[in-house]
């Protein structure tokens, strides 16, 4: 590849690129995205490539290792282009199968295509599969096509050409414009008019100017951005240099969660090729503008996500946040003015500069343009990465696109928004979800985490879960946030273990507002949410904890009581064998008994066995 | 004190107290811990007091004063892994190497902690060894895991 010489030379280079390539190539895309990985994508590519060897297709057949595929519920996923046959729970045995009757003579595996949770009907094509079919892929749209190791493959899509057309036809003011118009809201969280964050940027007095991607996706639960970096790490790169251009930076930052290892090299790598071929750099194609990105990764601190707090750790100190006003635009990195955003804002940009703000402000709700990312997980059938207008249900996402609960269990509960956000009961699944409405139910967006949760979790311990996840990550810089969720946390381990008292919830909620008010960032000022929200909705529940000392749901174990029935104990031991405190006594093929005394409720006795002896209450 | 090493590290990078992250998050990564006579080297050369680098090295979670074992296990304690049996998981990791959540086996072999999302949350509960994944992890594929990893 060479180094483009100018803008011309870019189209001119992407031209040929497109006419080289036969769109009829036979192409195996082996998911690596975050889902499949721990599934072993890997072992399934390896088997793929000794297998095309064996067969001596290596020229015929493109392999490639791809970015999320989407539908993680059925790793490892295989896609074969260009017939977009998905193939799911792939295993190194099926391989041989797949390239002798699919590949070479274009047969489908039955036994490997999707099939419909209710149906049962078998779908072979991705455009068929409700999945997809209900999605609007512009952030994701790459993900499943492109090698993220490969500039070629992201020009072939049409990478760059984003860049190119502001660096030819437009001028910064008229990029922040179009940025305007197209109604784009910061997707990390906070929803802020990401045009308007560029524009008080761009107005800030001062020649040095900084740009930053946040990519310290903390929110336990979301994992949209670690699949935007390791799937699609030029678009990233490419919105930076649009978002750059228009506020007149000549340096960029992306900050990268070290919980991703994967991420920090993909997006290395990208780097490197953007340098090497004069996409990055001073004087990018000749036209006068340069920019240049560096990589930081983070140290492991969830308050770093918090703009002040990450800009504080770039500059080499703990992650602390500061009192806003002033706000980065106006004096960010080193006091200076710098526009952060997230993986997800910046990916939008480069298809807003290309296919227009009105065709983006055409999508979405009145005041939530495009798309959003959703990472929905938990009790749902179909987990996985899901891309949909703004203002599609709660309902919509869950049932069809996520194929309904498992186990045809009852929907109890959708948590969104993370730590900050709150637990959306099932009143509100018609809910269209869009920045505002998602706050008029006491959560709010967040980066998109969507854990959805059935009759087995129990809502005083989501609660819980949130408040400790904050209290080890509060940088404890102000009193509100450090003390109140030290209390917080206080009073519902008090309610889980069955020494909870009424008064506590009306304490619980005063100490909510109170650090709503006081805290100095986001961390502390979200942190009630999550016992706002189980409080309102789910109020009965802490009642249940507090009065009956049990716990509906069966997870507070200090509530719980383990019990062997003697009728059913075959005395086969196998408890004895697990408990770790020897709680279980009894001689062999006689019914065991369990010490209350002894008993910690670790579950173990329960898990092992295979009569169903042991009872839980 | 192995100077070479550590000068190594340091010539990646242009002695700016900028730097000190970066820098101290190299050191970690190669020597598993942050050493306390090349944490004087480096307070000297970036220029930035040793309080300062100690201040940062005990906010971080991901730095250590002390040794690590030889494989890192990060238990995913996420909100899907929390509802899906995280916590199970953790406990069962804990019990067979006969250490706590963020302390390492007396042979150095294993250092256990826990995460606070790792985003792989589809495949609840998850954890990783080093660079490595392991997704719909039951308690009873503990042994089987670690017994890749002795020796």
């Amino acid at each position: 590849m060479p180094k483009f010489e100018s803008l011309d030379h870019l189209r001119e280079y992407r031209r040929q690129l497109l006419a080289r390539r036969d769109p009829q190539q036979l192409q195996v895309l082996v998911c690596a995205g975050p889902g499949c990985l721990p599934m072993g994508s890997e072992e399934v590519a390896a088997a793929f490539k000794e297998e095309l060897q064996a067969k001596g297709l290596e020229g015929k057949v493109l392999l490639k290792e791809s970015g999320c595929q989407g539908l993680c519920a059925r790793a490892v996923r295989v896609i074969l282009r260009p017939r977009e046959i998905c193939y799911q729970q792939v295993t190194p045995e099926d391989v041989p199968e797949i390239v002798e009757a699919t590949l070479m003579n274009g047969q489908v595996v039955d036994r490997l295509i999707y099939e419909a949770p209710l149906t049962g009907s078998k779908i072979a094509h991705k455009s068929e599969i409700p999945f997809y079919r209900g999605q609007q892929p512009i952030v994701l749209r790459k993900l499943d096509v492109i090698d993220p190791e490969s500039l070629d493959d992201y020009l072939a899509m049409g990478g760059y050409r984003g860049l190119r057309k502001i660096l030819t036809e437009m001028t910064p003011e008229a990029v922040i414009d179009a940025v305007e118009r197209s109604g784009l809201r910061g997707r990390g969280g906070g929803g802020f008019p990401t045009g308007r964050k560029w524009r008080v940027c761009h107005e800030a007095e001062g020649e040095v100017k900084f740009i930053i991607c946040n990519g310290d996706e903390g929110d336990p639960g979301a994992f949209m951005d670690r699949a935007v970096m390791e799937g699609d790490p030029h678009a990233v790169i490419e919105g930076m240099l649009i978002g750059a251009y228009a506020i007149g930076a000549r340096k960029g930052y992306i900050y990268v969660r070290h919980e991703y290892p994967l991420a920090v090299k993909r997006l290395q790598l990208a780097i490197g090729q953007a340098r090497q071929f004069g996409l990055l750099g001073s004087n990018i194609m000749r036209s006068g503008f340069g920019f240049d990105l560096k990589i930081a990764r983070g140290a492991g601190a969830f308050v770093c996500g918090e703009e002040t707090a990450l800009i504080h750790s770039i500059e080499g100190f703990i992650g602390e946040p500061s009192p806003r006003p002033p706000y980065p635009a106006q004096a960010g990195l080193w006091g200076l003015p710098t526009v952060i955003n997230n993986v997800e804002t910046w990916a939008n940009v480069p298809e807003i500069i290309n296919l227009g703000p009105e065709w983006f402000a055409a999508i979405g709700t009145e005041n939530s343009k495009g798309t959003k990312v959703f990472s929905l997980v938990g009790a749902v059938n179909q987990t996985g990465l899901v891309e949909v207008p703004m203002g599609t249900t709660l309902r919509q996402i869950i049932f069809e696109l996520g194929g309904g609960i498992r186990q045809d269990h009852e929907f109890k509960a959708v948590q969104t928004g993370g730590p900050s956000g709150g637990c959306i009961p099932k009143e509100f699944l018609d809910l269209p979800v869009d920045y505002d409405s998602l706050q008029s139910v006491g959560s709010i967006m967040g980066s998109g985490g969507m854990i959805v949760m059935d009759h087995t979790s129990c809502m005083v311990d989501v609660a819980r879960y949130f408040l400790s996840f904050l209290f080890e990550e509060s940088c404890g810089k102000c009193t509100p946030c450090r003390e109140g969720l030290r209390q917080m946390l206080f009073l519902l381990d008090e309610i889980i273990h069955g020494r909870g008292e009424e008064a506590h919830l009306a304490l619980m909620e005063e100490l909510c507002a109170a650090m709503a008010d006081a805290s100095l960032c986001g961390l502390g000022q979200s942190a009630a949410n999550p016992v706002l929200s189980t409080l309102k909705y789910f109020r009965q529940e802490y009642e249940t904890h507090i009065r009956d000392k049990k716990c509906p749901a069966l997870v507070c174990r200090p509530l719980l009581k383990y019990s062997i029935d003697p009728e059913t104990c075959t005395g086969c031991l196998a408890c004895v064998r697990e408990c770790p405190v020897g709680a279980i006594t009894g001689l062999k093929k006689q019914p065991q008994e369990l010490d209350q005394e002894l008993c910690i409720k670790c579950g173990l006795c329960f898990e092992s066995c295979q009569f169903e002896a042991v009872k839980v209450e | 004190m192995d100077q070479e090493r550590l000068d190594t590290i340091l010539s990646r990078y242009e002695g700016d107290a900028a730097d000190l992250i970066p820098v101290l998050q190299d050191i970690q990564d190669q020597y598993s811990y942050l050493p306390k006579d090349e944490l004087k080297v480096v307070a000297q050369k970036l220029n930035v007091p040793l309080t300062r680098i100690f201040s940062v090295a005990t906010f971080y979670k991901m730095f250590s004063l002390i040794p690590k074992g030889r494989h890192q296990i990060r238990v995913c304690l996420g909100t899907t892994c929390h509802l899906r049996g995280g916590p199970r998981l953790m406990e069962s990791f804990s019990h067979r190497l006969g250490v706590e959540p963020g302390y390492t086996t007396k042979d150095m072999q294993f250092s256990l902690e826990t995460v606070g999302c790792l985003g792989s949350c589809a495949q609840a509960p998850v954890a990783m060894i080093d660079d490595k994944y392991f997704g719909r992890l039951a308690t009873d594929k503990v042994p089987k895991i670690l017994k890749l990893y002795k020796n």
